[in-house]
């Protein structure tokens, strides 16, 4: 089949970026959608001139390095995928495709279609985790977990990280992202400890790093390649909003320990 | 070069806690005076640079990808082993402990694999207390469940995602030190040489891949975590990223390689379908439980699978392993999809691949309970292929997709290079021959969490170290070095691309490296790959410059590297001659195509050593001696 | 680049309120319970309104009860509350909007196909203002009257009925009453969303719920321009 492309394309960060317009011919419907991208590229090496750089790793679905906007969807038009699993058999002959980075403040462009996402790293830093430092661990069996609340716990760990819910929101909203951490450590009882302290952190980082607000549009969810519910989102404002309520526990004898 | 493995004395139960009292400690306030570099943050990367962080030693993590929660241990599906004996099934650390080097055809050290199968009780534990989902049952109790031939269930797992799991809590333990200062993270960094000063390890040069600057880093070990070199075959289930450029370049400054032949071919991928291909993709080995695998009997028979009476299919597994049948190992049932292939009864439209039949089980159990068993992997067959499993067989092939050779290391894991530790995949040491399915993710845990920080230590507290800055004259050497190596790349301007040499490379291991060895074929390979490297140098175009974001320049420097690893792996796998676990050659085996181990001449690894450019590698042998386990054939008849 | 020395979030800390008041959760939680305010008080206010079908005795009586209770303090009180409400949810709406647009700079080339996300909640921010123009409007039209042609201080069913027979008048609250509705479906299940009312078993019954209060809300309203202008109330 033949395709009609523009692409992003930008110099690096500071440079400003522009839509060049490609034609491909001789796209096979089962090329997935980076093979495509792929033929291209070498294409343009043999005319000389400089591929199209986009992320990518593991080509199975589950890394969450690639990502783009096709024609205004994040991973293009197929549910619950992501762009290394979409095939081009979901296109037409004679389709033209916009094929744009994320966009939002948070994730910059570093080049063509590749951005920055290390803010999402930097959320996890500030407490998407449980501190349980290597060797302290009681026997794996010691505590008992309801199969429901580690089933659930697995549906928000599902996560891959690989922003489409920014991509997606109308807002450039993290929160997704976010919440799916929250609420995975919520459900378990490992994650009780730091509950409270870490809804507030992880949303005092996301905050700080630009995302925009969660409005509950609902897009975040269905660009999300493993369709995170939106269920994780009032999960994390349950605990906001306790975690604003609690008094600050402040122990006094801590005050003068040294 | 003498290869001293370091393997503590004593009863080999005992070994390891013997070991851990007779190392030396860095006292708790000493440690942040100590740096350490760790290349790569997969499994063992992340949890390595993570625990090491904890005990107080100041580490710089550094990955390509853009994050290191996306290394490639995330693509794991099955689980991950534990002699936990939770089921009450008879397990226990030894029977682990045999098994491994059982299933590794014997050609893995004793004491590196009981030590692993200690350690596995551990990292359940951890993992679980970092918020790890792993499966339960109603009673909130782990659920287990068995795999890849071992007779107990003794394997951890999260749905279809172990991997994920367990990458993400070490990686989420790993930003928490690098919230707390502890760590400095570099993603988006690739090492392209290590740095030796008075034959130590002491630092690296990193290319950052956003601007382009080649970065000296400097501290008092560096620890490798890159992974293996199986994206030498181009076609395999790893990451597009994933390379031997950390590993190679330590070799060619002092670390043997070992058992570099050593490459696991998985039974069970979707075959490739078109030149543009560029990666295979895994489907999980449990769908052998129900489908049936078979291929035409006559060579020249094109009719659709469904038009195919039964009088006229070979179901070959169930024929040659009728004990077996579609469980015979990985390593036999793949050369067995190989050999008919090769007889031309090959299926699909490019004829490379076989069909895995649900029909039989479809009709036995209902759509719904071969549904329930195998939906979400249907799905994605569907996806890929655009064909319905439910209603024509699928079709699979064999696929490369991990390597157990690596870099040598001894029992604290470190390399010929005082100073150069290497943990997990990157290493050679726990799997022999063959890796058993689910052990992958059980080693590379238990390197990061529960060794790596015990050996270190002993080095770091046994040795003197002066300081350094970049300027000394090796760093500057060094980075030079690697100036000018880019700066070839970038000038040689010819007229073939990267992925070309690549994939013509991976076509030669392929065909003469890969499920099925000969003495003529390796010979032929050893002929063909220098040939094909040197017009890589003159040939190659990489589009673009030094100094941006250059994906080309990346990948040109890995495709150079695999065309160097490539004959050395060539190399090994002609001078190992017998046949052993996945490392099959075809004048050593008996009539009926098993493998036929040498234990009297090859029960030992082969570390080889760089001898200089254009000089053949010196092959370095370390003995091993099986006190435990005796040495027996495998059957599966 | 350099490694990532994590850049944290804010050095001091913040008090609790503050920190509060600073977050995007923490403000949308403003909206929300502002929000809850603000529906209760919508819909007292059309079971009022309604009581114009009763006939001018009964709703001027209404309106007379309501100004005396607690010998007239009690509706400044009202009053105050609702202002406050009103203005709170303005500035969360503000603060969150403006912090939204600086969150994608540049946009999409290819307008966002939307999957997901309704009319209603991409109206939001339109919605908003408009109301906020509207209750001002209605404010001076039937509160205070110098928006009303002969507005009759007490005589509320006089100015609502000679108010309504003006076309372009009763256009106006027609249409804000669309866009109420609009903004009561999205809002009310947001509301339950942003509290973090959530539970799989009876998340249907959010969507339920707001589409009601919407529906009868707006329907509501609008039924009395209407009633008035076809002359069924006079």
């Amino acid at each position: 089949m033949k395709l009609t492309l523009h692409i992003w394309r930008q110099q690096n960060a500071k440079s400003k970026g522009r839509f060049v317009k490609y034609d491909l011919d001789d796209v096979s419907p089962d090329m997935s959608f980076l093979e495509m991208l792929d033929v291209l590229n070498e294409k343009l090496i043999a005319e000389g001139q400089e591929p199209v750089a986009f992320d990518h790793d593991c080509r199975e679905g589950i890394c969450g390095t690639c990502g783009v906007v096709v024609s205004g969807r994040a991973h293009g038009p197929r549910d619950r995928t992501t762009m290394c699993q979409l095939h081009m058999r979901e296109f037409k002959d004679g389709d033209t495709l916009w094929i744009e980075p994320w966009r939002a403040k948070a994730f910059p462009v570093l080049r063509d279609l590749i951005v920055d996402r290390s803010a999402l790293d930097r959320i996890i830093a500030a407490g998407g985790f449980i501190g349980a430092p290597t060797g302290s661990a009681p026997d794996a069996n010691a505590i008992p977990i309801p199969k429901e609340d580690a089933d659930l716990a697995m549906d928000a760990a599902a996560c891959i990280g690989c922003g489409a819910c920014v991509a997606a929101c109308p807002n450039a909203s993290a929160m997704l992202f976010t919440a799916a951490k929250v609420s995975q450590f919520a459900k378990l009882p490992q994650g009780q400890p730091e509950r409270y302290r870490r809804v507030k952190a992880m949303v005092r980082q996301m905050d700080f790093e630009g995302f925009g607000n969660c409005t509950n549009h609902g897009e975040c969810s269905a660009a999300c390649p493993k369709a995170i519910s939106l269920d994780h989102i009032a999960q994390l404002n349950r605990d906001y909003l306790r975690s604003s309520l609690r008094a600050d526990r402040r122990i006094v004898s801590e005050v003068g320990a040294g | 070069m003498e290869l001293n493995a370091k393997i503590p004395d004593g009863p080999i139960e005992k070994k390891w806690e013997k070991h851990r009292f007779d190392m030396k400690l860095v006292n708790p306030a000493n440690k942040r005076k100590y740096s350490v570099i760790v290349v790569g943050s997969g499994l063992a990367g992340a949890s390595g640079a993570a625990s090491m962080a904890e005990l107080g030693y100041n580490v710089k993590c550094f990955c390509y990808q853009d994050s290191p929660r996306r290394a490639h241990s995330i693509a794991a599906q099955g689980g991950i082993n534990a002699a936990k004996n939770y089921q009450n099934d008879g397990d226990s650390v030894y029977r682990l402990f045999y098994d491994t080097v059982k299933g590794g055809d014997f050609r893995s050290r004793e004491a590196n694999v009981h030590r692993l199968a200690e350690l596995s009780v551990n990292i359940i534990d951890q993992c679980v207390a970092q918020g790890v989902p792993f499966a339960r049952e109603y009673g909130g109790l782990l659920a287990n469940r068995s795999f890849g031939g071992a007779q107990v269930s003794r394997t951890f797992y999260a749905r279809g995602q172990t991997g994920q799991q367990l990458l993400l809590g070490a990686y989420q333990a790993l930003e928490r030190q690098i919230g707390l200062g502890k760590v400095e993270m570099y993603p988006r960094h690739e090492m392209l040489e290590p740095i030796l000063i008075d034959g130590r390890a002491r630092g690296i040069v990193v290319r950052d891949m956003v601007t382009g600057e080649l970065e000296t880093h400097l501290a008092d070990a560096v620890v490798l975590a890159t992974g293996g070199y199986g994206n030498v075959f181009f076609l395999a289930t790893y990451a597009k990223g994933c390379n031997g450029t950390a590993a190679w370049r330590s070799y060619k400054k002092g670390a043997c390689f070992a058992n570099p032949c050593f490459t696991q071919i998985h039974p069970t991928c979707i075959p490739v379908h078109g030149d543009y291909q560029s990666k295979l993709t895994l489907m999980s080995e449990s769908l052998r439980n129900d489908g049936r695998i078979w291929v035409p009997k006559r060579a020249d028979d094109k009719r659709p699978p469904g038009a195919i009476p039964e009088e006229d299919r070979d179901y070959y597994l169930e024929r040659i392993y009728p004990s077996f049948g579609n469980l015979a190992p990985r390593d036999v049932s793949s050369r067995a999809a190989k050999r008919v292939v090769d007889e031309g009864r090959g299926v699909g439209p490019t004829g490379v691949g076989v069909y895995l039949d649900f029909a039989d089980a479809i009709e036995r159990l209902g759509e719904d309970v071969i549904a329930e068993r195998y939906g979400n992997l249907f799905e994605m067959y569907e996806r890929i292929t655009d064909e319905d499993p439910y209603t024509v067989p699928m079709r699979i092939y064999p696929a490369t997709h991990y390597t157990m050779g690596g870099l040598w290391v001894d029992y604290n894991l470190e390399s010929t290079i005082p100073g150069l530790f290497v943990i997990g995949e990157a290493n050679f040491s726990d799997h022999g021959a063959n890796r058993l399915g689910a052990s992958a993710l059980m080693q590379g845990l238990a390197d990061g969490y529960f060794v790596i920080p015990y050996t270190i230590g002993d080095y770091l507290a046994r040795t003197k170290f002066e300081p350094l800055g970049a300027d000394h004259p090796e760093a500057v050497a060094t980075v030079a070095e690697v100036e000018g190596r880019v700066k070839r790349l970038l000038s040689v301007d010819g007229k073939r691309t990267p992925t070309s040499f690549h994939r013509e490379l991976g076509q030669i291991m392929w065909e003469y490296c890969g499920m099925a060895r000969t003495r003529e074929g390796l010979n032929e390979a050893l002929g063909k790959i220098p040939a094909l490297r040197e017009e890589f140098w003159e040939n190659v175009t990489v589009p673009g410059e030094a100094m941006e974001l250059n994906q080309s320049l990346e990948y040109a420097g890995r495709v150079a590297d695999f065309l160097e690893i490539g004959e050395l792996m060539c190399l090994d796998a002609l001078e190992r001659e017998e046949s052993c676990g996945a490392h099959l050659r075809e004048e050593y085996q008996t009539e009926d195509g098993e493998a036929v181990r040498d234990d009297e001449d090859y029960s030992h690894v082969a570390a080889w050593e760089y001898a200089g450019e254009g000089k053949k590698p010196i092959r370095n042998v370390e003995q091993l001696n099986f006190e435990y386990v005796e040495l027996a054939t495998r059957s599966y008849k | 680049m350099a490694g990532i020395a994590i850049d944290v979030a804010v050095a001091a800390p913040r008090s609790r309120i503050a920190a509060f008041f600073g977050s995007t959760v923490g403000r949308k939680m403003v909206m929300a319970v502002t929000g809850v305010f603000l529906v209760l008080f919508v819909i007292g206010h059309m079971i009022g309104n309604l009581q114009v079908y009763l006939g001018p005795e009964s709703l001027n009586h209404y309106a007379e009860l309501l100004r005396e209770l607690g010998h007239g303090g009690l509706i400044w009180v009202f009053r105050g509350t609702m202002l406050g409400a009103v203005a709170l949810h303005v500035w969360a709406a503000t603060a969150l909007t403006l912090g939204s647009w600086a969150a994608r700079p540049t946009g999409y080339r290819r307008r966002q196909q939307y999957v997901e996300s309704t009319y209603a909640s991409r109206t939001m921010r339109w919605g908003g203002p408009l109301l906020l123009i509207f209750i001002i409007y209605h404010l001076l039209h039937l509160t205070t009257g110098q928006a009303h042609g002969s507005f009759v201080v007490g005589d509320v069913y006089h100015n609502v009925v000679a108010g309504f027979s003006v076309w372009w008048v009763s256009g106006f609250y027609i249409l804000a009453q669309l866009a109420l509705g609009l903004h009561l479906y999205h809002g009310v299940w947001s509301m339950l969303q942003t509290l973090g009312l959530s539970h799989a078993s009876y998340n249907r019954l959010r969507t339920v719920i707001a589409l009601l209060i919407a529906l009868v809300i707006a329907i509501g309203n609008i039924s009395i321009p209407v009633a008035v202008l076809a002359g069924f109330v006079s």
